[in-house]
């Protein structure tokens, strides 16, 4: 057997999951999205009906906007903390022990169901949560704060709950292949720690932040359980009103919806690397 | 001992900030599990007991938890498997050159991006039209696949780029046969790291919703079993549920953390098996 072919038959299983079950749906979504429905069915049509009343809402133009507005927000969150706690592992731990054991501590939660990390907030957040009788308590409020749960506030805390891993992990890996010389050189040029920090470090975590950020964007932009649970159904964005679609069995609809979220996230992507050429980072 | 910088002291704190907002509120909903049988949601806590625990065990009190536990465990199962294997054969097969290699990473990659409900929508509609029976265990396994195998693909490459060639070249030598080599050289030496794998594999399938939401059929997984108790049970046994899934999940992830220590330990040196996992 040769190379070539042995390559291909071991590349193959993952070729064929992929092809069946992530490049076939895509396809089966864009040609559904220009079908037709009823109430109860879907049947094949060529029609741009989908995509002319979801352009023609405003309700689209709205949810669309907030999509954009929590992955922003989660972005610039989850970035700074990211960073942080990033830095924290890699320059200030000193013993290669603490940095992988406190390093693991930060992934585990990864690991667990991310519907009960969002449940778990509810005693927190709730009318009569921890918050606010704390804050009751210490006079620093007479009212219970209503905005503390089912609402933006509590959408973009659990998304930084969930996903600050997600800019820990890759800057974390970015910043322990920083040769510590560098580091060493800046200061001995007479650099102050913020310009060593911004000048070396930054620079060259450039890629950790940027498949960090790729991984934030795409998953804010691509959720609808997060805003659907932590808002209490008061908040909307994209993968909502695809689900809504989908429970209202409006499959043709849902469809069009999920390829303009697909537009959307390929072309957020295609921004981010035109900014930084990932490839020539790596 | 050296004395530390303040920036030490400042990050510390942030650390430990950070570290009580990841675990805080799990720990929370822990304790509230141990309400008493007329406790709420929320504290204080009226009286402490195992009421809702036993509530968990009594049937039919809040769905079907026992079988979607059943389930999801299976279903993890073969992920897990799956996952290890595909993810093995797959990073062998980057490391020589083939045809469409560059498609394949990049498909892989797109796996990661694509929003899970898009997959959920598409693998639906598929077996929708092609009259499939949609299943747990055919259509939700196999759009589990699109996010665990990424996983295992990048952990491969992150192990196969660390790899000593020269053991393989050496085996070579004596006369082992392309099958041996891989089976008494190459296997011993990434075991550890498929360690990982199969802990990425596991625990992503058991957690995984949005993917599962279309297509897991008429039986739900856990997932969806504790997703659809949060719009109709407003009793702390929702709590003792997820407290006892996720001293379930931190079981699973000790386990395959003693066993990667075991068998670092035995190789009698200190690998790096670890990293491959992160």
């Amino acid at each position: 057997m040769t190379k070539q072919v042995t390559a291909w038959l071991q590349a193959a299983p993952m070729a064929v999951v992929l092809l069946a079950f992530l490049v076939a749906p895509i396809i089966m979504i864009v040609i559904v999205s220009f079908w037709g429905a009823t109430e109860y069915s879907i049947y094949p049509d060529f029609q741009f009906d989908n995509y002319a009343f979801l352009f023609g809402s405003p309700v689209t133009y709205t949810v669309f906007f907030n999509t954009f507005y929590y992955a922003g927000i989660t972005w610039a969150l989850t970035l700074v903390i990211g960073f942080t706690v990033a830095y924290f592992l890699a320059f200030e731990v000193r013993s290669l022990k603490w940095q992988i054991g406190l390093f693991l501590l930060c992934t585990i939660p990864f690991w667990t169901s991310n519907i009960i990390r969002m449940i778990s907030w509810i005693p927190f957040l709730g009318r009569n949560g921890l918050t606010n009788s704390t804050l009751i308590s210490w006079g620093i409020i007479d009212e219970p704060l209503e905005w503390l749960l089912f609402s933006d506030f509590s959408v973009i805390l659990a998304f930084v709950h969930l996903y600050t891993l997600f800019m820990v992990v890759p800057i974390f890996n970015s910043m322990m292949r920083i040769d510590r010389s560098l580091i060493e050189a800046a200061r001995d040029g007479g650099a102050s720690g913020w310009q060593t920090l911004r000048h070396v470090i930054i620079p060259l975590c450039k890629p950790g932040i940027m498949i960090g950020t790729i991984f934030v964007t795409t998953l804010v932009m691509g959720d609808f359980i997060t805003v659907r649970f932590m808002s209490g159904s008061q908040r909307a964005n994209v993968g909502r009103l695809i689900s809504n679609d989908i429970s209202l069995l409006q499959y043709p609809s849902a469809s069009a919806t999920a390829v303009v979220l697909l537009v959307a996230v390929l072309i957020v992507i295609g921004l981010l690397l035109r900014l930084v050429d990932i490839r020539k980072e790596l | 001992m050296e004395k530390r910088s303040r920036s030490f002291r400042v990050l510390s704190v942030f650390f430990a900030l950070f570290v009580l907002f990841l675990y805080g509120p799990i720990l929370t909903i822990g304790i509230l599990s141990f309400q008493g049988p007329q406790g709420g949601l929320t504290f204080p806590m009226n009286g402490v007991s195992l009421h809702w625990f036993r509530d968990l065990f009594q049937e039919q009190s809040v769905g079907d938890i026992w079988g979607s536990f059943r389930r999801s465990f299976a279903l993890g199962f073969m992920v897990m498997i799956t996952t290890v294997v595909v993810s093995v054969l797959g990073g062998l097969a980057f490391r020589k050159r083939f045809g469409g290699a560059t498609v394949l990473f990049y498909l892989a990659i797109a796996s990661l991006v694509i929003p899970s409900i898009l997959v959920s929508l598409g693998v639906g509609l598929i077996f929708n039209q092609l009259g499939l029976p949609i299943h747990w265990a055919s259509s939700g396994f196999g759009s589990q696949l699109t996010w665990t195998l990424p996983f295992g693909l990048l952990i491969m490459f992150a192990v196969f780029n660390r790899f000593d060639k020269s053991y393989e070249e050496a085996a070579r030598d004596q006369g082992a046969s392309a099958w041996q080599t891989f089976a008494h050289v190459v296997l011993p030496i990434i075991a550890p790291s498929l360690l990982g794998v199969a802990l990425f594999g596991f625990t992503l399938s058991y957690d995984e919703f949005a993917r599962t939401l279309l297509t897991a059929g008429s039986y739900n997984t856990l997932p969806l079993e504790i997703f659809g108790m949060t719009t109709n049970v407003t009793t702390p046994v929702i709590f003792a549920l997820g407290t006892l899934t996720t001293i379930f999940s931190f079981c699973i992830i000790a386990v395959f953390f003693v066993a990667v220590w075991f068998m670092s330990r035995r190789k009698g040196k200190v690998s790096d098996a670890g990293k491959g996992m992160v």
